[in-house]
Protein backbone atom coordinates (compact mmCIF):
# COMPACT_ATOMS: atom_id res chain seq x y z
CA UNK A 1 0.00 0.00 0.00
CA UNK A 2 1.43 3.41 -1.01
CA UNK A 3 0.80 6.82 0.93
CA UNK A 4 1.14 9.99 -0.99
CA UNK A 5 1.68 12.90 0.96
CA UNK A 6 0.93 16.37 -0.39
CA UNK A 7 3.67 18.34 -0.12
CA UNK A 8 3.10 22.23 0.21
CA UNK A 9 4.58 24.85 2.31
CA UNK A 10 2.77 24.19 5.24
CA UNK A 11 5.45 23.44 7.94
CA UNK A 12 6.53 20.49 9.71
CA UNK A 13 5.26 17.62 7.94
CA UNK A 14 8.39 15.36 9.01
CA UNK A 15 6.53 14.21 11.99
CA UNK A 16 3.32 12.79 10.35
CA UNK A 17 5.90 11.02 7.88
CA UNK A 18 7.89 9.57 10.80
CA UNK A 19 4.25 8.61 12.71
CA UNK A 20 3.13 6.66 9.28
CA UNK A 21 7.04 4.78 9.62
CA UNK A 22 6.04 4.00 12.98
CA UNK A 23 2.87 2.43 11.54
CA UNK A 24 4.90 0.61 8.76
CA UNK A 25 3.18 2.20 6.14
CA UNK A 26 5.49 3.23 3.02
CA UNK A 27 5.14 7.23 2.64
CA UNK A 28 6.17 9.42 0.58
CA UNK A 29 6.07 13.07 0.76
CA UNK A 30 5.26 14.55 -2.69
CA UNK A 31 3.49 17.43 -5.04
CA UNK A 32 3.52 15.27 -8.11
CA UNK A 33 -0.15 14.95 -9.35
CA UNK A 34 0.93 11.19 -10.99
CA UNK A 35 2.27 10.23 -7.88
CA UNK A 36 -0.44 11.88 -5.50
CA UNK A 37 -3.50 10.24 -8.37
CA UNK A 38 -1.18 6.76 -8.28
CA UNK A 39 -1.35 6.53 -4.22
CA UNK A 40 -3.50 4.07 -2.10
CA UNK A 41 -4.50 6.68 0.18
CA UNK A 42 -3.43 10.56 0.91
CA UNK A 43 -2.48 12.64 3.47
CA UNK A 44 -3.34 16.67 3.39
CA UNK A 45 -1.03 17.43 6.85
CA UNK A 46 -0.58 21.04 7.60
CA UNK A 47 0.34 23.77 9.62
CA UNK A 48 0.95 27.13 8.06
CA UNK A 49 -1.32 30.08 7.25
CA UNK A 50 -4.64 29.35 4.99
CA UNK A 51 -4.23 32.08 1.91
CA UNK A 52 -1.01 31.38 1.26
CA UNK A 53 -1.50 27.81 1.50
CA UNK A 54 -4.11 27.88 -1.06
CA UNK A 55 -2.06 30.10 -3.36
CA UNK A 56 0.29 27.32 -3.15
CA UNK A 57 -1.67 24.73 -3.84
CA UNK A 58 -3.61 26.44 -7.13
CA UNK A 59 -0.31 27.26 -8.53
CA UNK A 60 0.14 23.64 -8.95
CA UNK A 61 -3.19 23.40 -9.62
CA UNK A 62 -3.33 20.95 -6.73
CA UNK A 63 -6.96 22.62 -5.53
CA UNK A 64 -8.35 20.56 -8.88
CA UNK A 65 -6.54 17.46 -8.30
CA UNK A 66 -7.54 17.00 -4.19
CA UNK A 67 -11.16 17.13 -5.64
CA UNK A 68 -10.78 15.03 -8.19
CA UNK A 69 -9.44 12.11 -5.69
CA UNK A 70 -11.55 9.04 -5.06
CA UNK A 71 -9.50 6.96 -2.87
CA UNK A 72 -9.00 7.43 1.14
CA UNK A 73 -8.15 11.34 1.75
CA UNK A 74 -7.48 12.86 5.26
CA UNK A 75 -6.66 16.46 6.16
CA UNK A 76 -4.83 17.11 9.48
CA UNK A 77 -4.62 20.50 11.00
CA UNK A 78 -4.73 23.32 8.79
CA UNK A 79 -5.64 20.17 6.05
CA UNK A 80 -9.14 20.06 7.58
CA UNK A 81 -9.12 23.77 7.52
CA UNK A 82 -8.71 24.04 3.80
CA UNK A 83 -10.66 21.04 3.13
CA UNK A 84 -13.65 23.80 3.89
CA UNK A 85 -15.61 26.54 2.61
CA UNK A 86 -14.39 28.84 3.33
CA UNK A 87 -11.79 30.31 6.25
CA UNK A 88 -12.00 34.01 8.37
CA UNK A 89 -8.09 33.75 8.08
CA UNK A 90 -7.44 36.25 5.81
CA UNK A 91 -10.89 35.55 4.32
CA UNK A 92 -9.74 32.63 1.86
CA UNK A 93 -11.55 30.89 -0.17
CA UNK A 94 -10.98 27.07 0.22
CA UNK A 95 -11.33 24.13 -1.33
CA UNK A 96 -15.03 23.41 -0.54
CA UNK A 97 -15.15 19.61 0.02
CA UNK A 98 -17.23 19.86 2.84
CA UNK A 99 -19.70 22.56 2.72
CA UNK A 100 -18.33 24.38 6.32
CA UNK A 101 -16.96 27.58 7.45
CA UNK A 102 -13.88 28.12 9.45
CA UNK A 103 -13.90 30.94 12.28
CA UNK A 104 -11.48 32.45 14.44
CA UNK A 105 -11.52 31.55 18.15
CA UNK A 106 -12.49 34.73 20.18
CA UNK A 107 -12.04 34.06 23.83
CA UNK A 108 -15.31 35.52 25.88
CA UNK A 109 -12.76 35.76 28.63
CA UNK A 110 -8.88 35.92 27.99
CA UNK A 111 -8.11 34.80 31.46
CA UNK A 112 -9.98 31.23 31.10
CA UNK A 113 -9.57 30.96 26.76
CA UNK A 114 -6.50 31.73 25.22
CA UNK A 115 -6.09 31.60 21.64
CA UNK A 116 -4.19 29.19 20.00
CA UNK A 117 -5.89 26.80 21.67
CA UNK A 118 -3.00 24.45 22.93
CA UNK A 119 -2.75 21.11 24.26
CA UNK A 120 -4.81 17.95 24.75
CA UNK A 121 -8.47 18.35 24.48
CA UNK A 122 -10.92 15.57 24.46
CA UNK A 123 -12.97 14.23 20.85
CA UNK A 124 -16.32 14.00 21.83
CA UNK A 125 -19.90 12.77 20.36
CA UNK A 126 -17.91 10.20 18.72
CA UNK A 127 -20.33 9.10 15.35
CA UNK A 128 -20.35 5.13 14.00
CA UNK A 129 -17.69 5.78 11.57
CA UNK A 130 -14.53 3.47 10.35
CA UNK A 131 -11.91 5.92 11.72
CA UNK A 132 -13.12 6.50 14.87
CA UNK A 133 -13.38 2.44 15.55
CA UNK A 134 -12.02 0.85 18.92
CA UNK A 135 -11.17 4.49 20.51
CA UNK A 136 -11.28 4.83 24.16
CA UNK A 137 -14.30 6.97 25.42
CA UNK A 138 -13.63 10.57 24.70
CA UNK A 139 -10.19 10.24 23.97
CA UNK A 140 -7.18 13.04 24.22
CA UNK A 141 -6.25 14.19 21.43
CA UNK A 142 -3.07 17.31 20.57
CA UNK A 143 -4.32 20.87 19.14
CA UNK A 144 -2.63 23.58 18.30
CA UNK A 145 -5.00 26.32 16.17
CA UNK A 146 -6.36 29.28 16.30
CA UNK A 147 -9.15 28.61 13.65
CA UNK A 148 -12.06 25.77 13.62
CA UNK A 149 -14.38 24.36 11.47
CA UNK A 150 -18.27 25.10 12.87
CA UNK A 151 -20.18 22.13 13.71
CA UNK A 152 -21.95 20.36 10.68
CA UNK A 153 -23.76 17.62 9.39
CA UNK A 154 -20.63 16.02 7.89
CA UNK A 155 -18.85 16.50 11.76
CA UNK A 156 -18.45 13.30 13.37
CA UNK A 157 -16.40 14.25 16.44
CA UNK A 158 -16.21 17.57 18.29
CA UNK A 159 -14.41 18.69 20.88
CA UNK A 160 -15.60 21.82 23.15
CA UNK A 161 -13.12 24.83 23.70
CA UNK A 162 -14.95 28.22 24.35
CA UNK A 163 -17.78 26.35 22.48
CA UNK A 164 -18.42 23.15 20.37
CA UNK A 165 -16.61 22.51 17.29
CA UNK A 166 -15.86 20.09 14.63
CA UNK A 167 -13.03 18.05 15.72
CA UNK A 168 -13.41 15.48 13.01
CA UNK A 169 -15.26 15.30 9.59
CA UNK A 170 -16.40 12.68 6.82
CA UNK A 171 -17.67 13.12 3.75
CA UNK A 172 -17.29 10.64 1.07
CA UNK A 173 -13.95 9.33 0.62
CA UNK A 174 -12.72 12.58 2.39
CA UNK A 175 -11.45 12.33 6.27
CA UNK A 176 -10.31 15.37 8.31
CA UNK A 177 -8.80 15.95 11.93
CA UNK A 178 -8.42 19.43 13.88
CA UNK A 179 -5.68 18.30 15.83
CA UNK A 180 -2.93 16.29 14.91
CA UNK A 181 -2.49 12.70 15.22
CA UNK A 182 0.94 12.24 14.91
CA UNK A 183 1.59 13.91 18.42
CA UNK A 184 -1.40 12.21 20.06
CA UNK A 185 0.27 9.51 21.77
CA UNK A 186 -1.41 6.46 21.45
CA UNK A 187 -5.02 7.51 20.28
CA UNK A 188 -3.15 9.18 17.38
CA UNK A 189 -1.94 6.46 16.66
CA UNK A 190 -4.81 4.39 16.47
CA UNK A 191 -6.20 7.07 14.38
CA UNK A 192 -3.88 7.07 12.11
CA UNK A 193 -4.08 3.24 11.76
CA UNK A 194 -7.77 3.32 11.52
CA UNK A 195 -7.46 5.61 8.32
CA UNK A 196 -4.50 2.99 6.70
CA UNK A 197 -7.05 0.25 7.40
CA UNK A 198 -10.04 1.86 5.12
CA UNK B 1 -12.09 20.50 28.06
CA UNK B 2 -8.84 21.53 27.75
CA UNK B 3 -6.35 19.78 30.19
CA UNK B 4 -3.59 21.21 32.34
CA UNK B 5 -0.16 20.21 30.88
CA UNK B 6 3.04 17.85 32.79
CA UNK B 7 6.16 18.79 30.75
CA UNK B 8 9.68 16.95 32.48
CA UNK B 9 12.20 18.94 30.87
CA UNK B 10 15.54 17.30 29.94
CA UNK B 11 18.95 18.60 29.96
CA UNK B 12 21.24 17.53 27.00
CA UNK B 13 24.71 17.78 26.55
CA UNK B 14 26.65 16.51 23.62
CA UNK B 15 23.56 14.93 22.88
CA UNK B 16 23.09 13.13 26.14
CA UNK B 17 21.44 13.54 28.69
CA UNK B 18 22.85 15.23 31.81
CA UNK B 19 22.26 15.36 35.43
CA UNK B 20 21.50 12.49 37.38
CA UNK B 21 18.60 9.96 36.26
CA UNK B 22 16.90 7.04 38.45
CA UNK B 23 14.92 5.12 36.56
CA UNK B 24 15.52 1.01 37.29
CA UNK B 25 14.14 0.15 33.88
CA UNK B 26 16.49 2.28 31.77
CA UNK B 27 19.64 0.47 30.13
CA UNK B 28 21.46 3.66 29.79
CA UNK B 29 20.76 6.50 31.39
CA UNK B 30 22.49 8.78 29.86
CA UNK B 31 20.00 8.13 26.27
CA UNK B 32 17.21 10.62 25.79
CA UNK B 33 15.69 8.99 23.34
CA UNK B 34 15.21 6.13 26.06
CA UNK B 35 14.31 8.34 28.54
CA UNK B 36 11.96 10.44 26.45
CA UNK B 37 10.22 6.74 25.27
CA UNK B 38 9.46 6.16 28.69
CA UNK B 39 8.16 9.47 30.00
CA UNK B 40 6.12 9.15 26.85
CA UNK B 41 5.09 6.28 27.84
CA UNK B 42 4.13 7.23 31.51
CA UNK B 43 1.89 10.09 30.35
CA UNK B 44 4.03 12.94 30.00
CA UNK B 45 1.87 15.99 27.85
CA UNK B 46 4.75 17.11 26.13
CA UNK B 47 9.00 16.99 26.39
CA UNK B 48 11.64 19.90 26.61
CA UNK B 49 14.63 19.24 25.48
CA UNK B 50 17.35 22.09 26.64
CA UNK B 51 20.97 21.59 25.08
CA UNK B 52 23.68 23.07 27.25
CA UNK B 53 25.99 22.05 24.63
CA UNK B 54 28.60 24.60 24.15
CA UNK B 55 30.11 24.44 20.85
CA UNK B 56 28.84 25.14 17.84
CA UNK B 57 29.93 22.02 15.95
CA UNK B 58 28.90 20.11 18.49
CA UNK B 59 25.15 21.41 18.06
CA UNK B 60 24.82 19.17 15.27
CA UNK B 61 24.32 16.44 17.66
CA UNK B 62 21.31 17.95 18.68
CA UNK B 63 20.08 18.03 15.37
CA UNK B 64 20.57 14.71 15.34
CA UNK B 65 19.06 13.87 18.50
CA UNK B 66 16.02 15.31 17.56
CA UNK B 67 15.54 13.48 14.65
CA UNK B 68 15.82 10.15 16.53
CA UNK B 69 13.25 11.80 19.51
CA UNK B 70 10.88 12.66 16.71
CA UNK B 71 11.60 9.20 15.16
CA UNK B 72 10.58 7.30 18.39
CA UNK B 73 8.03 9.59 20.53
CA UNK B 74 4.55 10.81 19.74
CA UNK B 75 3.69 13.57 21.54
CA UNK B 76 5.12 17.01 21.30
CA UNK B 77 8.60 17.95 21.99
CA UNK B 78 10.22 21.57 22.63
CA UNK B 79 14.00 21.87 21.95
CA UNK B 80 15.51 24.63 23.79
CA UNK B 81 19.20 26.09 24.53
CA UNK B 82 21.80 28.52 22.47
CA UNK B 83 19.19 28.95 19.83
CA UNK B 84 19.71 32.58 18.19
CA UNK B 85 19.30 32.53 14.41
CA UNK B 86 16.23 31.76 11.73
CA UNK B 87 18.67 29.29 10.34
CA UNK B 88 19.04 26.99 13.72
CA UNK B 89 15.39 27.03 13.87
CA UNK B 90 15.16 25.58 10.50
CA UNK B 91 17.46 23.14 11.27
CA UNK B 92 15.78 22.52 14.37
CA UNK B 93 12.18 21.91 13.14
CA UNK B 94 12.99 20.37 9.36
CA UNK B 95 14.75 17.54 12.18
CA UNK B 96 11.79 17.06 13.45
CA UNK B 97 10.98 19.51 16.87
CA UNK B 98 7.26 20.67 17.26
CA UNK B 99 8.40 23.99 19.09
CA UNK B 100 11.36 25.43 20.23
CA UNK B 101 12.95 27.75 22.68
CA UNK B 102 14.34 30.81 22.88
CA UNK B 103 16.18 32.68 26.11
CA UNK B 104 19.18 35.22 25.46
CA UNK B 105 19.01 35.44 22.05
CA UNK B 106 15.47 37.07 22.10
CA UNK B 107 16.39 39.51 24.87
CA UNK B 108 19.72 40.83 22.90
CA UNK B 109 17.50 41.04 19.82
CA UNK B 110 13.82 41.54 20.72
CA UNK B 111 12.90 41.86 16.80
CA UNK B 112 14.18 37.76 16.37
CA UNK B 113 10.96 37.05 18.00
CA UNK B 114 8.64 38.77 15.22
CA UNK B 115 10.94 37.01 12.52
CA UNK B 116 10.48 33.64 13.78
CA UNK B 117 6.87 33.97 14.39
CA UNK B 118 6.59 35.55 10.89
CA UNK B 119 8.63 32.85 9.14
CA UNK B 120 7.84 29.57 11.17
CA UNK B 121 4.39 30.33 12.83
CA UNK B 122 3.92 31.39 16.38
CA UNK B 123 2.83 28.04 17.75
CA UNK B 124 6.20 26.55 16.95
CA UNK B 125 7.94 29.54 19.12
CA UNK B 126 8.31 29.42 23.04
CA UNK B 127 9.75 32.15 24.59
CA UNK B 128 11.97 31.30 27.93
CA UNK B 129 11.99 33.79 30.30
CA UNK B 130 14.11 33.93 33.50
CA UNK B 131 12.84 35.64 36.32
CA UNK B 132 14.82 37.52 39.90
CA UNK B 133 13.06 39.93 42.05
CA UNK B 134 15.57 42.37 42.83
CA UNK B 135 14.56 44.32 46.25
CA UNK B 136 11.04 43.47 45.63
CA UNK B 137 10.81 43.90 41.78
CA UNK B 138 11.00 41.30 38.91
CA UNK B 139 13.12 41.44 36.28
CA UNK B 140 14.76 39.35 33.32
CA UNK B 141 17.83 37.54 34.01
CA UNK B 142 20.02 36.13 31.64
CA UNK B 143 22.87 33.26 31.41
CA UNK B 144 21.15 30.98 33.86
CA UNK B 145 20.01 33.76 36.11
CA UNK B 146 23.33 34.86 36.95
CA UNK B 147 23.59 38.04 34.47
CA UNK B 148 20.14 40.51 35.78
CA UNK B 149 18.80 42.77 32.84
CA UNK B 150 17.31 46.02 33.18
CA UNK B 151 14.08 44.56 31.79
CA UNK B 152 10.65 44.08 34.25
CA UNK B 153 9.67 40.83 33.63
CA UNK B 154 6.03 41.71 33.26
CA UNK B 155 6.79 43.94 30.43
CA UNK B 156 8.88 41.63 28.69
CA UNK B 157 6.47 39.19 28.74
CA UNK B 158 3.98 41.30 27.58
CA UNK B 159 6.57 42.17 24.78
CA UNK B 160 7.52 38.85 23.54
CA UNK B 161 3.67 38.15 23.48
CA UNK B 162 2.82 40.80 21.07
CA UNK B 163 6.09 39.94 18.87
CA UNK B 164 4.26 37.06 18.23
CA UNK B 165 5.91 34.04 20.44
CA UNK B 166 3.45 31.36 20.41
CA UNK B 167 3.69 30.27 24.42
CA UNK B 168 6.14 31.69 27.54
CA UNK B 169 8.27 29.04 29.71
CA UNK B 170 8.39 31.23 32.82
CA UNK B 171 11.31 30.61 35.44
CA UNK B 172 11.97 31.91 38.84
CA UNK B 173 14.95 31.68 39.40
CA UNK B 174 14.23 32.62 42.88
CA UNK B 175 12.32 29.28 43.20
CA UNK B 176 14.44 27.06 41.20
CA UNK B 177 16.11 24.30 42.52
CA UNK B 178 14.13 24.98 46.14
CA UNK B 179 11.62 22.25 45.49
CA UNK B 180 9.25 24.86 48.10
CA UNK B 181 6.53 25.18 45.01
CA UNK B 182 6.21 27.44 41.63
CA UNK B 183 6.41 31.56 41.78
CA UNK B 184 2.61 31.61 41.70
CA UNK B 185 2.42 34.94 42.27
CA UNK B 186 4.41 36.17 39.33
CA UNK B 187 2.90 33.49 37.28
CA UNK B 188 -0.84 34.22 37.97
CA UNK B 189 -0.03 38.02 37.11
CA UNK B 190 1.43 36.94 34.02
CA UNK B 191 -0.84 34.70 32.64
CA UNK B 192 -3.88 36.84 33.46
CA UNK B 193 -2.61 39.49 31.41
CA UNK B 194 -1.22 37.43 28.28
CA UNK B 195 -3.90 35.83 26.05
CA UNK B 196 -0.67 33.18 24.96
CA UNK B 197 -0.35 29.88 27.45
CA UNK B 198 2.16 30.08 30.38
CA UNK B 199 4.26 27.22 31.32
CA UNK B 200 5.47 27.60 34.91
CA UNK B 201 9.44 26.40 35.68
CA UNK B 202 11.22 26.11 39.10
CA UNK B 203 10.22 25.15 42.44
CA UNK B 204 8.49 22.00 42.23
CA UNK B 205 8.78 19.86 45.14
CA UNK B 206 5.78 18.17 45.86
CA UNK B 207 2.57 16.83 44.15
CA UNK B 208 0.70 19.96 46.23
CA UNK B 209 2.85 22.69 44.47
CA UNK B 210 1.55 21.46 40.72
CA UNK B 211 -1.85 21.76 42.14
CA UNK B 212 -1.54 25.13 43.31
CA UNK B 213 0.79 26.55 40.30
CA UNK B 214 -2.25 25.20 38.03
CA UNK B 215 -4.76 26.55 40.59
CA UNK B 216 -3.10 30.19 42.08
CA UNK B 217 -0.51 30.36 39.81
CA UNK B 218 -3.36 30.31 36.68
CA UNK B 219 -0.36 28.10 34.57
CA UNK B 220 -1.13 26.33 31.48
CA UNK B 221 1.48 23.89 32.32
CA UNK B 222 4.03 22.81 34.76
CA UNK B 223 7.44 22.30 33.84
CA UNK B 224 10.13 20.20 36.30
CA UNK B 225 12.89 18.13 35.94
CA UNK B 226 14.80 16.37 38.69
CA UNK B 227 11.49 15.17 40.74
CA UNK B 228 10.59 13.35 37.26
CA UNK B 229 14.17 12.30 36.63
CA UNK B 230 14.35 10.78 40.65
CA UNK B 231 11.24 9.25 40.62
CA UNK B 232 10.06 11.13 43.46
CA UNK B 233 7.12 11.73 41.86
CA UNK B 234 6.27 9.31 38.90
CA UNK B 235 3.67 11.33 36.42
CA UNK B 236 1.24 8.50 36.92
CA UNK B 237 0.82 9.30 40.84
CA UNK B 238 0.70 13.35 40.16
CA UNK B 239 -1.55 12.94 37.49
CA UNK B 240 -3.99 10.86 39.34
CA UNK B 241 -3.39 12.74 42.22
CA UNK B 242 -4.66 16.03 39.87
CA UNK B 243 -7.42 14.30 38.75
CA UNK B 244 -8.51 13.84 42.33
CA UNK B 245 -8.11 17.41 43.06
CA UNK B 246 -9.94 18.60 40.52
CA UNK B 247 -8.04 19.71 37.92
CA UNK B 248 -8.63 18.94 34.25
CA UNK B 249 -5.62 16.54 32.90
CA UNK B 250 -5.23 14.19 30.24
CA UNK B 251 -5.83 10.35 31.43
Amino acid sequence: MKIAVIKYNSGNVQSVLYALERLGADAVLTDDPDQIRAADKVIFPGQGEASTAMKYLKARNLDTLIKELKQPFLGVCLGLQLLCEHSEENDTECLGVFPVKVKKFIPENSQEFKVPHVGWNELENLADNPLLKDLPENPFVYYVHSFYAELAPETIASTHYIHDFSAMLHRDNYYAIQAHPEKSGLVGEKLLANFLSL
Amino acid sequence: MLTKRIIPCLDIKDGRTVKGVNFVELRDAGDPVELAKIYSDEGADELVFLDITATVDKRKTLAELVTKVAKAINIPFTVGGGISTIEDVKVLLNAGADKISINSAAVHNPQIINEMAAEFGSQCIVVAIDTRSVDGIDFVHTHGGRKATLLRTQAWAQEVCDRGAGEILLTSMDHDGTKAGFSNEILAEISSMLSIPVIASGGAGNMAHFKDVFTFGKADAALAASIFHFKEIPIPSLKSYLDREGISIRK
